[in-house]
């Protein structure tokens, strides 16, 4: 789908004179000893240099990813939204009625969703929706009509896996002693579940979101070339092939201190929405 | 993200229904294209194909970089735009000497900047000072060499004055070149961006001569002296250029603007074409020609492009250090049946390692399909060897879809013709680049497009030691050969020097030619003078958008 | 809470299994998959890289039953062989990644406090390392190599898997019956495999039949960057990849190799579900 070779066939088949390979080792500081080009780097990351990027001659590190990141953002909470707003009802009626129809639909559907990767899924929502009926653009990230396909193709996915996992925890905690009890004396089965069980239902669904949050924020390389959006998931695979390693470094450390934080996150979560968490702090 | 209160969900749910309807009311099923506002706006909208590594035209490598650098910035000659054959540019006339080795360049008065400022003879010694200067290491410095002692102030032997290098402002609109020796290409030459001018207050602020990667390239900060100017560019997203009021021929540029928009993939770039994204898609996937001729038959454009797909032996491991084992390899494959069936795109196939035609020059075809003969040297190789079957040969590519689809064909004629097991390896670029001019390759997929309309720049590649070569051959009358053609004032001679070329590679193949390119586009009827050239050079200011049919 | 062996644990979970309809067609179909997978190849009258440059883009029919795709190559052999990969991916990987992660998540988690703390962070870091300049380097450092593709997606699958058996085992770990096997003075080792692990082993099915078709399309995308399999050798996810672009033009690359991809990922489902069911030690109780 990606003519993956920088400019294709074409360019950069000029051999460079090793004496100007050493020139441009040296521009960047590669040609010192490992641990000072260590040191070199943590003292420019304290002041919140990145340092230059290797493969776009010009930019910063920082300012490439201060501009991807509002786009990455906005694709990831939309996405997020649309997989937990179809994923945890959906869940939540299989496991409600477990073995019938309502359980085996939506985890077909689920399923459905699984198989149809993005590069599938993408191209098809494409056809139907920009191809065929003209309602939203087909590619690009102008306005907020150019938002609804990559958004839903990537919700959807993950929707398949909050509906799993939704409905697993469901059924591990409607077992409970404690929301048996609650039905026994009479509650009605929309209370047991607001009340008692959807706290611990969603726990697998709240682990699972800290990961996929940070994986939907950090780009996705394959959305973004399909609808050519000009997101960090492009960063993360260009930079690991050009060897531009500022940007590898750069990249890196930014997801790491994302997840670090959304991990922080969803342990909170975690400790409110389980009584029983709670207790052993 | 508490969403755990049912109450809440059927809010949230109506919310999201809303925002649905929202999203496709602004969208307003009735909103135009960029196509159709185009002819309004006067802008043209390119695919680009991919994000330029750099915008500075003397570190720049690739193609599309070229395609933005033209809109940029002009040489001391401009390009014809059907033949490419040198008119005007900055210079408004030309002087040679009789022995070809000195050019006098006469520079209009009225070109300038684009912020205003005069251009003249003094940019451009600066601007061949900057690429030659060892410091900055610029990769196609050697597009250079040609000027009388340029090299050796490139390789750092002697400062600029001291090399006395044969570019001189004589007078502040006189520019006298200097050549090593005579060189019938040479204006040719001119129209590569490494010849370019840059704009010198600019460079100082920005500490840039000797220094790559500084941001004077980007927009607000970027002057240039071509038909239009930088005003936006956003990576991976698009970089905007619009025209240049202070062009010495403004008055004939007619678009007032271009975009360029880096798509890399194939598939997303013909949509984006399809919904009237995009005027000029930069490539077409060899899978769709049938379905686009069938549906675009008038927007799908083959087009001649200088250019030849081969794939490297390493000569210095075996088998291919057997002359026996690379004759059989190429003869083996059926050129013909590859264009024909695997590539589709009108592409022809090579015979030649320099494609004919080529600045005039047709060489004899000679890399022929003779699966019999090719068994028959095979057989011999592995009999002297003792061997039952050769060993799985590896043949290296970079990873893509084109270069896997001509791989796996050639498997299968190899496969057929000669019963050698073959073993793909495909490397992502970086890799591949460093692994091949390694040599630790025994078959590597390679492509070359001429950086000028000359068999030289096809042929010079071969020569022993150069960096390009990467076989590991080394031929003294090739380099004899070579030298002769590139130097001779005589067409004849030089042809026939050429062709001595030509004839050694065919009887050593070191190099496997397999077919020349053909640039496929799909271009919108509304272009206009956009017109097929050998090197997919189209000088913008002579594109217009107009709705009248074509005559 | 059950304090049976273990035998006639399995013994129960296998008849509870096999009263399970849907499951039961499930492990049919998927050893009908498999079997094809194994077999196919050797059935089939092509070979998976046999090409024909003039029977190319062929729908279906007699000669080719699945079709033919732009080189030729007869889909049904590309398929069936396809199979032999993606399962042989899909499977060992999924095995790696939770061997190591569950017994990483249950352990940090049943041991708590700062170990714990610090273990989770050593996730987040590995979390941290995006999953192609792992492959990448990996590939760089070892060369290509099928097993390590294995070892590679293994290894980033198991993050997720450790994460959640923590979370359950947090979870669980403050229970009655855990409380009670503690009081009984059991030993650690006891209660982390005979009393946790089949508590866990809900929420870790489950998972693990959604890891089984994200690994295979983890080797699509592989394949898709250039670091998957290599060409001619077909897999399921770089099939379907190759159907989906040319899906327009001859769809039947696409549907075949994604029925049975879809096929083999309903089945896992199902037969997931039904394995949940049969091995929760509380459904014994019902």
């Amino acid at each position: 789908m990606t003519r993956y070779a920088p400019g294709g066939p074409f360019d950069a088949e000029k051999a460079i004179p090793q004496e100007i390979k050493v020139k441009l080792e040296s521009h960047f500081g590669l040609d010192r000893p490992l641990f000072d080009q260590y040191l070199l780097y943590l003292k420019n990351l304290l002041r919140g240099d990145l340092g230059p990027s290797f493969k776009y001659s010009g930019w910063e590190v920082s300012e490439l990813i201060a501009t991807a990141f509002p786009v990455s953002l906005t694709l990831g909470v939309l996405s997020l939204g649309i997989a937990l707003f179809i994923g945890i009802p959906a869940g939540i009626m299989a496991a409600l009625r477990k073995n019938t129809w309502l359980d085996y639909l939506p985890m077909s559907l689920s399923m459905a969703g699984i198989c149809l990767p993005t590069f599938v899924l993408g191209p098809l929502l494409i056809y139907i929706f920009s191809t065929q009926l003209g309602l939203f653009p087909p590619l690009g990230w102008y306005g907020p009509s150019d938002w609804f396909l990559p958004s839903f193709t990537l919700g959807l996915f993950y929707a398949a896996y909050v509906a799993r996992l939704t409905r697993a925890g469901m059924l591990e905690t409607l077992q409970q002693d404690y929301v048996r009890t609650a039905r026994a004396k009479g509650a009605t089965p929309w209370r047991v579940v607001t009340r008692h069980a959807l706290r611990g239902g969603l726990l697998p669904v709240v682990t699972y979101l800290g990961p996929a949050f940070a994986g939907l924020v950090s780009g996705s390389f394959v959305i973004e070339s399909i609808f050519f959006i000009p997101g960090l998931g492009k960063f993360f695979v260009t930079a690991a092939f050009n060897r531009d390693y500022t940007m590898v470094l750069g990249t890196v450390l930014f997801y790491a201190s994302l997840i670090i934080l959304l991990n922080l996150l969803v342990d909170l979560l975690q400790a409110w929405i389980d009584p029983k968490a709670r207790q052993t702090r | 993200m508490h969403s755990n209160s049912s109450s809440n969900k059927q809010t949230h749910l109506v919310g999201l229904i809303g925002l649905l309807c929202l999203a496709w009311l602004l969208q307003g099923c009735s909103q135009p294209s960029n196509v159709e506002t185009a002819l309004d706006k006067g802008i043209l909208h390119f695919g680009l194909g991919a994000e330029p590594q750099h915008l500075d035209p003397h570190l720049a490598t690739s193609v599309a970089a070229h395609n933005i650098l033209s809109a940029l910035l002009e040489g001391l000659v401009s390009e014809h735009p059907k033949t490419l054959k040198p008119v005007p540019g900055v210079a408004h006339r030309w002087e040679q000497s009789k022995d070809g080795k000195t050019y006098i360049f006469y520079l209009r008065k009225d070109a300038h900047w684009s912020n205003g400022d005069p251009l003249t003879a003094h940019d451009f010694v600066y601007s061949f000072r900057r690429i030659l200067n060892p410091n900055l290491g610029a990769q196609y410095a050697s597009m250079l060499h040609p000027l009388k002692n340029a090299r050796l102030y490139h390789e750092g032997k002697k400062t600029w004055e001291e090399a006395k290098v044969g570019a001189v402002a004589t007078d502040d609109y006189i520019l006298e070149i200097t050549l090593e020796h005579s060189i019938p290409y040479f204006l040719e030459l001119l129209n590569h961006y490494s010849w370019f001018p840059v704009h010198r207050p600019t460079l100082e602020k920005f500490e840039a001569f000797e220094k790559m990667g500084t941001p004077w390239t980007k927009p607000g900060n970027f002057v240039g002296n071509g038909p239009f100017r930088l005003i936006n560019h956003q990576i991976n997203s698009v970089i905007s250029v619009g025209k240049n009021e202070h062009y010495w021929d403004a008055s004939s540029v007619q678009l007032k603007g271009i975009r360029f928009y880096p798509i890399e993939a194939v598939d997303t770039e013909e949509r984006a074409y399809r919904a009237g994204f995009l005027h000029l898609t930069q490539s077409v996937s060899a899978d769709r020609i049938d379905f686009l001729k069938e549906k675009y038959p008038k927007e799908l454009h083959f087009e001649p492009y200088l250019g030849t797909y081969f794939y490297r032996f390493n000569l210095k491991s075996p088998p291919f250090d057997d002359l026996r084992v690379r004759q059989a390899f190429s003869l083996a494959i059926n050129r013909q049946r590859l264009v024909d069936k695997v590539l589709k795109g009108g592409q022809s196939p090579a015979n030649t390692f320099t494609p004919p035609g080529t600045g005039g020059f047709y060489p004899k075809p000679q890399f022929l399909y003779d699966p019999q003969k090719a068994k028959q040297l095979l057989d011999s190789y592995l009999s002297e060897k003792g061997l039952e079957r050769l060993p799985p040969v590896e043949l290296t590519y970079n990873t893509s879809e084109g270069h896997k689809k001509v791989a796996e064909a050639l498997h299968g004629m190899w496969k057929e013709a000669l019963g050698v097991e073959i073993r793909l390896l495909n490397m992502e670029w970086k890799v591949f680049l460093s692994t091949v001019s390694k040599g630790e390759f025994s078959l590597a997929r390679a492509g070359w497009i001429g950086d000028y309309v000359d068999p030289h720049t096809f042929l010079h590649m071969w020569r022993s030691g150069e960096g390009l070569n990467m076989t590991g051959w080394a031929n003294a009358p090739y380099d004899q050969a070579l030298k002769l053609g590139e130097t001779s004032n005589s067409e004849k001679e030089r042809w026939e020097n050429f062709q001595k070329c030509e004839d050694l590679l065919a009887m050593e193949f070191p190099v496997l030619p397999l077919y020349f390119y053909v640039h496929l586009t799909l271009r919108h009827p509304t272009v206009r003078g956009w017109h097929p050239t050998l090197l997919d050079h189209h000088p913008y200011k002579h594109v217009y958008l107009s709705k009248e049919e074509s005559p | 809470m059950s304090l049976e062996t273990s035998s006639s644990l399995g013994r129960d979970a296998w008849l509870r299994l096999r009263a399970n309809r849907m499951s039961m067609i499930s492990l049919f179909i998927l050893i009908g998959i498999a079997f094809v997978s194994i077999f196919g190849p050797a059935l089939s009258s092509y070979d998976y890289d046999q090409q024909n440059l003039d029977r190319v883009f062929e729908s279906p029919g007699k000669d080719h039953i699945f079709g033919t795709d732009n080189l030729g190559r007869d889909l049904f052999a590309r398929t069936t062989y396809g199979g032999r990969i993606s399962l042989a991916v899909g499977l060992l990987a999924t095995v790696v990644s939770l061997v190591i992660g569950v017994s990483y998540g249950m352990f940090s988690g049943y041991i708590g406090g700062r170990i714990d703390t610090w273990m989770m962070r050593a996730v987040d870091v590995l979390y941290a390392l995006p999953f192609t300049i792992f492959v990448i380097l990996l590939m760089v450092l070892f060369g290509r190599n099928f097993l390590l593709l294995f070892i590679a997606i293994g290894a980033v699958e198991w993050l997720t898997m450790a994460r959640i058996t923590r979370a359950q085992t947090m979870n669980l770990k403050k229970s009655e019956f855990i409380e009670a096997a503690r009081a009984l003075g059991y030993s650690h080792g006891r209660i982390l495999f005979r009393h946790l692990l089949p508590n866990l082993i809900g929420p870790i099915i489950v998972y693990a039949t959604l890891t089984v078709p994200a690994v295979m399309l983890l080797e699509a995308v592989l394949s898709f960057l250039g670091l998957g399999i290599q060409a001619p050798m077909s897999s399921w996810g770089s099939l379907i990849k190759e159907g989906a672009e040319k899906m327009d033009a001859a769809p039947w690359l696409l549907l075949f190799p994604g029925i049975f991809f879809c096929l083999s990922l309903f089945a896992l489902n199902f037969l997931g579900d039904g394995l949940r069911d049969a091995l929760d030690p509380k459904s014994s109780k019902d």
